[in-house]
């Protein structure tokens, strides 16, 4: 009925989770068949037992299943077909004019949930603490295979592919001078796309050095003893990133893998828990102890598990990996252009590393911004969203300036 | 049926499989309820098992496979527990009606079970009626390494390889036998390994058909023959160890999808390396079974592992052989050992072990042989074939023994 285009159609977008979903989900949860107990009294062994089980209690008995889908709702969500896949985003524009339009990106094993606390911090910056030229318009995409968003049915979407994909939807909503933000996965996409420098891309930031990897990994592993004791520290615990089971496991086998994160919900929430000793910690205690870090919450951890769960992308999502493997295997043969345009970066205390700033330097030449937060961990704008707002204000604060100059 | 006078620390009580028929109802519920992900983006296994295998494997499981059969098997044979070191250990123990049957200990490994090993049990104690003459006879104990199978699962860490290694000494000292040898692959090749090291009194040799020194250290590669065998390892490393490093580092975490899912069991079990894992797609996709690895036995084992619950365990025994917080992490290997040392290549295995790494990794190798057909589950796959090894593998034990 339109005369849109059909390609470029851009469509609203409702969550509609079906009753019997939920139910089969809580029936699932209920009859799980559990292992006995670690044999330590740590998390040395994985996800423990107790903490697993007290999780699985608050899901069935106390998690309100209505909230995902209300929370939702509440916010503008369109879906449009970009290079063949249907990409889900959240799209909040500011009230203020000359709000400066930010497309981020999550990553695993996060979603859009991560990301819902800091759009009224962001767009809306006036009722908290900020100034009218704090403003965003605020651009939040599911990463394709991933929540709301279409699973690829080929391979290739890797971290530059969906770059590409994320520019153009920049563009079909009108936006012609944009920022790009991103951390763990989301800061492969915000690299890549850093890297491809599309036209409007003026400026992109950080909480998470992806580039290590790809190239000052090699670099140091080759001149380890050049680095100074702290940064043997920092380097150990990036290689350390590098190999731990669930990369590897979802790196080279994500279909094995992703057999258990659609069938079993406590496997599901075992695997995307088991992610860094810092937020296993304050997820643990968060449910153990009724103590959460922040916005990290137990409704919170909940929503993000339970859209795992209810969209089935415990695949497509490990998927994600095995296509970053591929690529960074790729880019040591053919490396991608050095990223020229204006790059800003957050370290939180608590992330999995703390990238010191000549690292950041070292990759990124044009650095303008570069600041340690007081605190918040791996998913720092989801457990720190007003920390991770501020961060946001004082990093773009000067491409603002230079975009309404120019 | 107690009332006997046996220490019951020491005790050895007959066993035998009796699994509920519930069990086997909630297991079909929970297959014909399985929620499956999206196929694969590929058209081979580099992403995993691939849909086509466990979906067929999944239809067999609920429509064929009948699990009574492999209850009679293992029941057909006499099987026993007994508590090692606090742990209640099960095992099958079957003696030879031959003379002077050398007693053999042969210790399967992950995902294996001693489901691997029953075929083998008719070539080795009755080698008469299976090609072989009366000196060929082995007395043969197949024990399920603890967390496995119908042993117990440990309740505290250090149940590393030397541990059970030094468990299976005692067993073998509880059966009475002072002369005797040990038989391993995967991790069972590491336990056997480490009897080896321990030399126990009385174990007068032993046999591996995957060689474990050469994942703990750089092997030479001064031919094309070694250089091959260290491009496979490095494959395997780079594109087939997910199982391996999640296992060792995080048992726990793996070990809920595992008790909770048989799809996802079976897929990671089925996920081994590239050899087993096509035989097997091959024995459910086409019928077309590499040798003794049929359907059935696939799901026989599989089922083992389901029925006993023991996902989390079992990987567990990779976190005490390989993780960085195991107390095994910080212990220094022995030396290699001294004791008689024989090994056999078998083609398909994950690397191709070439006669120089087992003289580099072994001082007193009696025997070394390359076979032309069998995988990573050798004993399984071609029963025949491994207990024709073994006998030779023995042969000169055999004799020496006599004369001693």
């Amino acid at each position: 009925m339109s005369t849109v285009e059909t390609a470029t159609d851009i469509s609203t977008f409702t969550v509609d989770i079906s009753d019997e979903a939920i139910e089969d989900l809580r029936r699932r949860i209920t009859t799980a068949r559990w292992p006995t107990k670690e044999v330590v009294d740590d998390d040395t062994q994985g996800v423990q037992t107790k903490m697993l089980q007290e999780l699985v209690r608050y899901w069935a008995e106390e998690y309100d299943f209505g909230r995902l889908e209300a929370r939702l709702n509440e916010l503008p969500q369109f879906i449009t077909e970009i290079d063949g896949v249907d990409i889900h985003f959240i799209h909040v524009k500011s009230e203020h004019e000359n709000a400066l339009p930010i497309i981020i990106t999550h990553g695993w094993p996060g979603s859009i949930i991560e990301m819902l606390g800091i759009i009224g911090p962001l767009t809306d910056p006036t009722s908290y603490g900020g100034t009218e030229a704090d403003a965003f318009d605020v651009v939040i995409p599911s990463i394709p295979g991933y929540g709301f968003s279409g699973e690829p049915t080929e391979a290739g979407w890797d971290s530059a592919r969906i770059g590409k994909a994320w520019a153009e939807l920049m563009s079909r909503l009108g936006y012609t001078s944009y920022v790009a933000q991103g951390g763990d996965q989301g800061a492969g996409v915000t690299d890549a796309m850093g890297r491809q420098a599309p036209d409007g891309l003026v400026g992109v930031h950080f909480n998470f050095l992806d580039a290590v990897p790809k190239e000052l990994l090699m670099a140091a592993l080759n001149i380890r003893l050049a680095f100074s004791g702290d940064e043997r520290d920092e380097l150990s615990k990036v290689i350390a990133v590098v190999m731990r089971g669930y990369i590897a496991e979802m790196g080279e086998h994500p279909q094995t893998i992703g057999y258990s994160l659609v069938d079993s919900p406590i496997g599901l929430a075992a695997w995307m828990l088991d992610h860094d000793a810092d937020s296993y910690g304050k997820i643990s205690r968060a449910f153990l102890e009724g103590q959460a870090s922040g916005n990290l919450t137990r409704d919170e951890i909940l929503d993000n598990i339970t859209l795992y769960w209810l969209t089935g992308t415990g695949a497509s999502t490990s998927r994600l990996y095995w296509e970053t493997g591929r690529a960074g295997k790729a880019s040591l043969k053919d490396p991608p252009p050095h990223v020229r345009i204006p790059v800003a970066y957050t370290v939180f205390p608590q992330e999995l590393f703390q990238a010191p700033r000549h690292w950041v330097k070292s990759a990124y030449h044009d650095l303008i911004y570069y600041n340690e937060a007081e605190k918040g961990g791996h998913f720092a704008a989801w457990e720190e969203p007003e920390i991770f707002a501020a961060e946001m204000r004082a990093a773009f604060e000067t491409l603002r300036d230079e975009g309404s100059a120019s | 049926m107690s009332g006997t006078t046996i220490d019951s620390a020491t005790e050895i009580r007959p066993f035998q499989v009796e699994v509920p028929e519930e069990k086997l109802t909630e297991l079909r519920r929970r297959i014909a309820a399985t929620r499956w992900p999206e196929q694969e983006l590929v058209d081979d296994r580099s992403q995993g098992v691939q849909m086509a295998t466990i979906q067929a494997l999944a239809r067999y499981w609920t429509t064929d496979h009948d699990w009574r059969k492999a209850e009679a098997k293992l029941n057909a044979l006499p099987q026993f527990t007994t508590e090692i070191d606090g742990t209640e250990l099960h095992f099958i123990h079957v003696k030879s009606e031959h003379e002077d049957a050398l007693p053999l200990i042969m210790t399967h490994g992950w995902p294996g079970s001693v489901i691997e090993m029953i075929d083998s049990v008719g070539p080795l104690t009755d080698p008469t009626a299976h090609g072989g003459s009366a000196e060929d006879a082995f007395h043969l104990v197949l024990p399920s390494l603890p967390g496995y199978g119908f042993s117990a699962s440990p309740v505290e860490i250090g149940w590393d390889l030397g541990r059970t290694a030094r468990a299976w000494a005692e067993l073998m000292g509880r059966l009475g036998y002072t002369r005797y040898v040990a038989q391993g692959g995967d991790v069972g090749a590491g336990v056997t390994d480490a009897m080896g090291r321990q030399a126990p009194e009385g174990l007068i040799g032993i046999h591996t058909n995957l060689l474990v020194p050469a994942l703990n250290g750089p092997m030479p590669t001064n031919t094309d023959e070694e250089r091959a065998a260290a491009a496979q390892i490095a494959t395997f490393r780079q594109s087939g160890q997910g199982y391996f490093v999640e296992m060792a580092s995080r048992p726990q975490t793996i070990g809920y999808a595992l008790l909770d899912s048989p799809v996802a069991l079976a897929a990671w079990m089925a996920d081994h390396d590239t050899d087993a894992y096509y035989k097997i797609a091959g024995a459910f996709l086409g019928d077309k079974p590499s040798g003794n690895l049929t359907r059935d036995h696939i799901l026989d084992n599989i089922t083992t592992y389901w029925l006993t619950g023991t996902g989390a365990s079992a990987a567990r025994s990779y976190w005490e052989a390989y993780g960085a917080d195991a107390p095994a992490a910080s212990s220094k290997p022995l030396p290699a050992p001294t004791i008689p040392f024989a090994f056999t290549t078998f083609p398909g295995e994950i690397w191709k072990t070439p006669r120089s790494w087992v003289e580099a990794s072994y001082p007193n190798v009696v025997y070394f042989n390359e076979v032309d057909k069998g995988g990573h589950f050798a004993a399984w796959e071609e029963p025949e074939l491994f207990a024709t090894e073994l006998r030779a593998a023995f042969t000169s034990l055999r004799t020496n023994g006599g004369q001693s």
